[in-house]
């Protein structure tokens, strides 16, 4: 089996971001103002997900955040710096990756790609504990950088510019440690000074030698200064001073006159200022009010924001509470310390402030959001200060707070995420032609239930109802150089609507437009005259009110009609065609007649090229399957150039330019091109590239799109020519990041469309459909999935789909949180304590309830959102969790069922008993006080079973067993159920009062993570141990295990593939098949009394047989579900996964050996001339834990587009091809998934 | 030191387990052994951020605290080494 893996949904979570001027461009095309210092260069995010690098902006006009770039790197990026040579207006950008090497990347906005500028290798691959790229800092100056292990080595590089002023960068320093762990490195701001490294180290020499532990309980960290002497190159360790034992983070202080320099250190509970030779500065961290004692506050993201002659730090706590940090400092000496509460968002995994006011909050789980300021802090709040510390005896006296709403912060965009996705079904839920993926994401009270659908999303602005059902709309122009729309036409069937855009959209009746007939074509026409095509004449409307109506001859009438800007073709009932053109004048002039032999289907012209004045290119399609085109030219004008036979009869045709590009920001160097579009009768879409001179067709390429004839419409995405395809489902076709991509649009069937631009909407379509008019715009470009989002309580675990009612069945749990009740008494409490503190000036207090104060205040109190806030944290062993019947198409939850008394679900499946007498049930299996350290340990567990009740709306509990051991999987299996309880596979049935024992084996070595089950086959997943293959033996009631795997495997999601084979994902990120052999499967299944594998006895406690893992593949991202599904209508089936950072891919089986050959050897073509970006071995990196097996990766296959011409042909040539036959090859594959 | 001394399978050894900490030797004891393995794999699940964020979620915890945790556990992950016997 060869598999084809694409990613279909790049991940979305993030590891880490930083902020520079990447592209180095100033923003004055933006702001008019653009003043003249270096502060007017845009600004750009680099963000790392994972295995994948994106650049994204911020757009000051909208807000919004728009993705740049995005590169997939084959590695995992750890960390992420960013730096500036003196005197340079641009930023590179430096990476710390598992690929034991050094990456300098630099942005080029022409072409839209980073390229490596640097790569210097200093150790092995792989995520090692001494092998740099997890900490990263840089002079703030550029002048060095460091790049540090988590233990022992630290490489220190010095970083310059040659007399090209291209960036140098020197051979490495060492400035290792051994037996050290370094928790966080930076570089101090000493402006011109030799530039200095910080890091927190811990040395644990000491405490592995000695037994009594007192050198453990002694162990001291120290902040260690590393000092870069650039005159003799060579780095020193210059002091070490004892620090806080909770450090875990040091933040930069601006220095060398902006600010005293040093170092902010965050500690578990504190924020210290420290700087070589400076006492010590400290405060405490203010606490939420209801945290438990027991639990510190520790910083995890930090933000700088610089302005001239002011700068102050924003620290977010692992609870998502932002502080502002104020250094009161003369000279170089800081005397107080201010931390003042600023607002709360979602905890992130980095913040950056922008110059541009906004800040950009990469947010550790679900969606990540943009803000703007509103303020910077000033008001008074909850503060803490160094000159306030007070030290009692039992330790430095607390501040407390309450979280309030957003004060400081107003948040203006969301991105998102689906990390974590917890589990995944793919169902067609919906009936709708392709079926839904539902996810289970996110996290605490951010969880949602999110439901993607292949294809973009639309965002409807407007919808009207007509008075009856029309079949075509237009939008007109009154002049080429207007910025909007005049006119929308709708046409029905025997008169036409003119309806004027302004204001409002409303019908008007003085537009010199025949209404009493239905039009064809309605169009501007040269400048600025207008065109309306009706079956009788043209009518051609002059700017200044005057008609000209030219009629068809004898009782002929005009069946279709092909317009440009300039020309004009039509085709008569009969099959005449006749030719028009506008001449200097303004004049409609025929030009030219040609019969066809029949009638014709359709007709399209192509644009007039810039700076022609006239297209060449007619293309005419007829009932007898051909397309043909026709020129144009006065001298050659309506004879053939070329035909193409179809295998149906063409509905309608478009021409689509594709104009010439040099790269830029969005797009890829291409030079221009003409495609020629055809929707054909069975529903296929043909598209095949013009020849721009000869006319000549090449490059044919069809795809299926939907049960109804596509209809092509002209629209604009982007500034840029796209088409609209409107078959059974509307599709767009459009240009992203130079690759041609045709997606299809979430919304129902449309029957005529075109781009709207108005005031309102710059780029709307508008659309009929049934007795409808509809203007929408189009969003989130080159998005694979648009996703509706459904809110869930807790952090969901899994998921049933009840296939009866078409209701999910979702499992819910979060540890160390309180329960509802608790949540809503503390609240209460909560709010009677801000009742009593407000007493002293309650007056104050009615007035602002009158006043306009009155929204603020009750914001305040009342509805803080749990999303916003996070649930209040309770001691760790206590679990909430709840069971929640679902319906995904109402987005109603019918039943919630809260789980008493530190219970928490784990499994969930639905099960019928063969007694039949309450037909499906739902089993749920829980734990009781379950808690993980030191060693796994609960009080009890237990399986539910409930009874759907209400018409399967609601639950019922029949009964709970109580088991002695977490039941972590669950599964029907021949009218019973089987469960894994703790290393215990027990098969059980239902009883009055509990379930029934059945049948047991004890012989699986950890944990049953997972069961699936096939005739009379069960699969078994351990956690630790891969599969078991058993059977069960009715007659004798026993369970045999037959086969098992030889490689430890640490399960996270499994799927059952056929009779012989098992799909399984590991924590470390590798996705695996696992195949009994043909042979012993057949012996096994002719052994009739069994009597040979219950005998038999495997090695080593193993089991007699072993299963062979058929593929491997390394995906880089911890899997955690895994199921078998097809995404699209009539397409083979693939695995789709889901993983934690929030991508989803597919695993498509290939079904030709020539595909297998074709793909391996471009795969192993683009190793060669195109190695990824971070420096990580592509082969490596996909064997980083088992040598890859029989996959292939779409995904550097997909980068063969964005190669250099040259190269591509290269590699072309290689292989035998054209590169346009590789795109197609590409294509097809990818239309085979999705 | 001669030049063949560079070669041999001690010397060699020592430049490994100098360069590389883990490196085990002949007299390594079981604490020892398990100190390194411990070690490896906080810094394996420090250094792959999705295997950081799904502990984080077991354990509903912000994955900057798990780091922290792990980081921390790595001073004495196997507990206090054994008496040794003077020999």
């Amino acid at each position: 089996m060869y598999l084809y893996s694409l990613t279909l949904q790049r991940a979305t979570g993030a590891v880490c971001a930083v902020i520079g001027s990447f592209s180095g461009r100033d923003s004055k095309k933006s702001s008019a103002s653009g003043s003249s210092s270096s502060s007017s260069s845009t600004q750009e995010i680099a963000v790392a997900r994972g295995t994948t690098l994106e650049l994204l902006r911020p757009d000051p006009e909208t807000g919004r955040l728009r993705t740049l770039l995005s590169v997939d790197v084959f590695g995992a990026i750890r960390s992420l710096a960013q730096f500036r040579l003196t005197g340079a207006t641009k930023d590179y950008l430096v990476v710390g990756s598992d690929s034991g090497r050094l990456v300098i990347l630099e942005y080029s906005p022409d072409r839209n790609r980073l390229d490596k500028v640097h790569q210097e290798t200093f150790g092995k691959s792989g995520c090692r504990r001494i092998v740099p790229g997890q900490l990263l800092a840089v002079d703030p100056k550029g002048r060095a950088l460091c790049i540090a292990a988590l233990e022992k080595q630290k490489l220190v590089y010095v970083l310059n510019r040659d007399a090209a002023a291209r960036l140098t960068i020197s051979s490495p320093l060492e400035a290792h440690k051994s037996n050290t762990l370094t928790f966080s490195l930076t570089a101090l701001d000493c402006g011109f000074d030799n530039p200095v490294f910080a890091a927190i180290e811990l040395e644990y020499a000491e405490s592995d030698r000695d037994p009594t532990g007192q050198a453990a309980e002694q162990a001291q960290k120290h902040l260690t200064f590393y000092e870069l002497d650039l005159g003799l190159n060579h780095v020193s360790r210059k002091a070490s001073e004892p620090i806080d034992n909770g450090a875990n983070l040091l933040v930069t202080v601006p220095g060398g006159g902006d600010g005293p320099s040093g170092l902010l250190v965050c500690c578990d509970n504190f924020v210290l200022y420290r700087n070589q030779g400076h006492p010590e500065v400290r405060a405490v961290i203010p606490r939420r009010a209801d945290l438990p004692a027991e639990r510190g506050v520790l910083i995890v993201a930090a933000a700088t924001h610089r302005q001239k002659s002011l700068f102050f730090f924003l620290l977010q706590t692992e609870y998502g509470d932002i502080f502002k940090v104020d250094l009161e400092h003369s000279n170089d000496t800081v005397t107080e310390l201010r931390i003042k509460y600023f607002d709360t968002i979602p905890v992130t995994s980095a913040i950056c402030v922008l110059r541009s006011g906004f800040l950009f909050a990469a947010s550790e789980f679900g969606n990540h959001a943009l803000y703007q300021f509103r303020d910077i802090g000033r008001d008074v709040d909850v503060e803490s200060s160094s000159a306030t510390l007070m030290e009692t005896d039992e330790g430095f006296q607390p501040v407390f707070f309450q979280p309030r709403a957003l004060k400081n912060l107003y948040r203006i965009d969301e991105i998102e995420s689906l990390m974590p996705i917890m589990d995944m079904r793919v169902a067609n839920l919906f009936d709708e032609e392709t079926p839904q993926v539902f996810t289970a994401c996110g996290r605490g009270p951010r969880s949602t239930l999110r439901i993607l659908r292949p294809g973009l999303a639309i965002s409807e602005m407007a919808r009207s109802m007509l008075p009856a059902e029309p079949i075509a709309v237009w939008t007109v122009k009154k002049n080429i150089n207007d910025m909007f729309d005049a006119y929308i036409v709708v046409s029905f069937a025997n008169v036409t609507l003119v309806l004027s855009i302004g204001e409002t959209i409303e019908e008007v009746s003085d537009s010199q437009f025949l209404d009493t007939t239905h039009s064809l074509a309605v169009s501007l026409l040269g400048e600025d005259s207008l065109m309306q095509v009706h079956p009788n004449g043209i009518r051609h409307i002059r700017e200044d009110g005057r008609v000209n109506e030219w009629r068809t001859p004898g009782k002929k009438t005009i069946t279709k009609v092909g317009s440009n800007r300039l020309q004009v073709v039509i085709a008569l009932s009969g099959g005449e065609l006749i030719y028009f053109e506008m001449d200097m004048t303004g004049q409609l002039m025929e030009v030219e007649k040609q019969d066809m032999s029949g009638d014709v289907a359709c007709l399209a012209i192509a644009p007039v090229p810039e700076g022609r004045q006239r297209s060449r290119f007619l293309a005419v399609g007829s009932y007898d399957n051909t397309i043909r085109i026709l020129s144009l030219d006065p001298d050659d004008c309506l004879q053939p150039l070329s035909v193409q036979s179809v295998s149906s009869a063409p509905e309608s045709l478009m021409f689509l330019e594709v104009q010439a590009s040099v790269g830029g920001e969005d797009g890829a160097d291409h030079p221009a091109n003409l495609f020629l579009n055809a929707g054909l009768q069975n529903g296929v879409l043909f598209r095949t590239n013009v020849d721009m001179v000869t006319g000549q067709l090449s490059d044919t390429r069809s795809r299926f799109l939907g049960l109804r004839p596509p209809k092509l419409f002209p629209c604009i995405v982007s500034h840029r020519q796209a088409m609209l395809c409107l078959s059974s489902r509307p599709w767009l076709g459009y240009i992203h990041q130079g690759h041609f991509l045709l997606t299809p649009l979430s919304c129902d069937t449309l029957e005529s469309a075109v781009s709207f631009s108005s005031d309102q909407c710059s780029e709307g379509v508008v659309a009929v459909a049934g007795d409808a008019l509809r203007i929408f715009t189009i969003e989130r470009l080159g998005e694979t999935f648009n996703e509706t989002a459904i809110p869930l309580r807790y952090t969901p675990r899994k998921f049933v789909i009840l296939p009866k009612k078409k209701y999910l069945a979702v499992i819910e749990s979060d540890k160390g949180a309180l329960s509802a009740e608790e949540r809503e008494a503390a609240k209460k409490e909560c709010l009677e304590a801000a009742g009593v503190t407000e007493n002293g000036n309650a007056n104050n207090g009615d007035q602002m309830e009158n006043g306009d104060g009155q929204e603020d205040g009750a914001e305040d109190r009342n509805t803080l959102p749990d999303e916003q806030y996070g649930y209040p944290k309770a001691e760790s062993e206590r679990w909430v969790s709840c069971i929640r019947i679902l319906d995904p198409k109402s987005r109603d939850t019918t039943c919630l069922l809260e789980l008493q008394d530190n219970e928490a679900a784990v499994s969930i499946c639905t099960v019928n008993f063969h007694d039949k007498e309450h037909g499906t049930l739902l089993a749920v299996g829980t734990a009781k006080g379950l808690q993980f350290w030191p060693k796994r340990n609960l009080s009890a567990g237990f399986i539910h079973i409930y009874k759907f009740v209400d018409e399967g709306r609601s639950l019922e509990l029949l009964h709970k067993t109580q088991v002695e051991e977490v039941p972590l999987a669950l599964c029907q299996f021949q009218g019973r159920l089987l469960a894994g309880v703790g290393s215990v596979l027990r098969l059980y049935d239902l009883g009055k009062r509990k379930l029934l024992r059945k049948c047991e084996n004890k012989l699986f070595p950890r944990t049953i993570v997972s069961i699936h089950t096939y005739r009379d086959r069960i699969y078994v997943g351990d956690m630790q141990e891969s599969f078991h293959y058993c059977k069960y033996r009715r007659d004798e009631n026993q369970l045999y295990i037959f086969a098992d795997d030889s490689v430890p495997r640490w399960l996270t999601a499994a799927n059952h593939i056929d009779f012989d084979t098992m799909a399984g994902a590991d924590k470390f990120g590798n996705i695996y098949f696992a195949r009994l052999p043909q042979d012993l499967s057949d012996e096994i299944e002719e052994d009739p009394t069994g009597g040979k594998i219950k005998w038999e006895q495997g090695k080593l406690n193993g089991a007699p047989n072993k299963v062979e893992e058929i593929v491997q593949f390394h995906v880089g991202d911890v899997v955690t579900c895994l199921q078998k599904a097809s995404l699209i209508p009539g397409g083979g089936e693939c695995l789709i996964y889901g993983t934690v950072m929030g991508s989803v891919g597919a695993l498509l089986a290939f079904t030709s050996r020539e595909d297998v050959d074709f793909f391996s050897h471009l795969e192993m073509h683009l190793r060669q001339e195109h190695p990824p970006l971070c420096g990580r071995d592509h082969m490596a990196y996909r064997s980083a834990y088992f040598p890859v097996k029989d996959v292939i990766d779409g995904d550097l296959c997909e980068q063969f587009p964005s190669l250099p011409a040259d190269m591509q042909r290269k590699i072309a040539d290689e292989l035998d091809r054209t590169p346009g036959e590789i795109l197609k090859k590409l294509e097809d594959i990818r239309n085979k998934i999705i | 030191m001669q030049a063949s001394d560079r070669f041999n399978i001690n010397s060699q050894l020592e430049h490994l387990q100098a360069k590389y900490v883990g490196t085990g030797h002949a007299d390594l004891n079981r604490f020892e052994w398990a100190l390194n393995i411990q070690r490896d794999s906080y810094a394996s699940y420090i250094g792959h951020y999705p295997v950081l964020a799904y502990f984080a979620i077991a354990e509903n915890e912000s994955i900057g605290r798990e780091r922290y945790n792990f980081m921390q556990k790595m001073l004495l992950p196997c507990g206090l080494p054994p008496e040794r016997d003077e020999d």
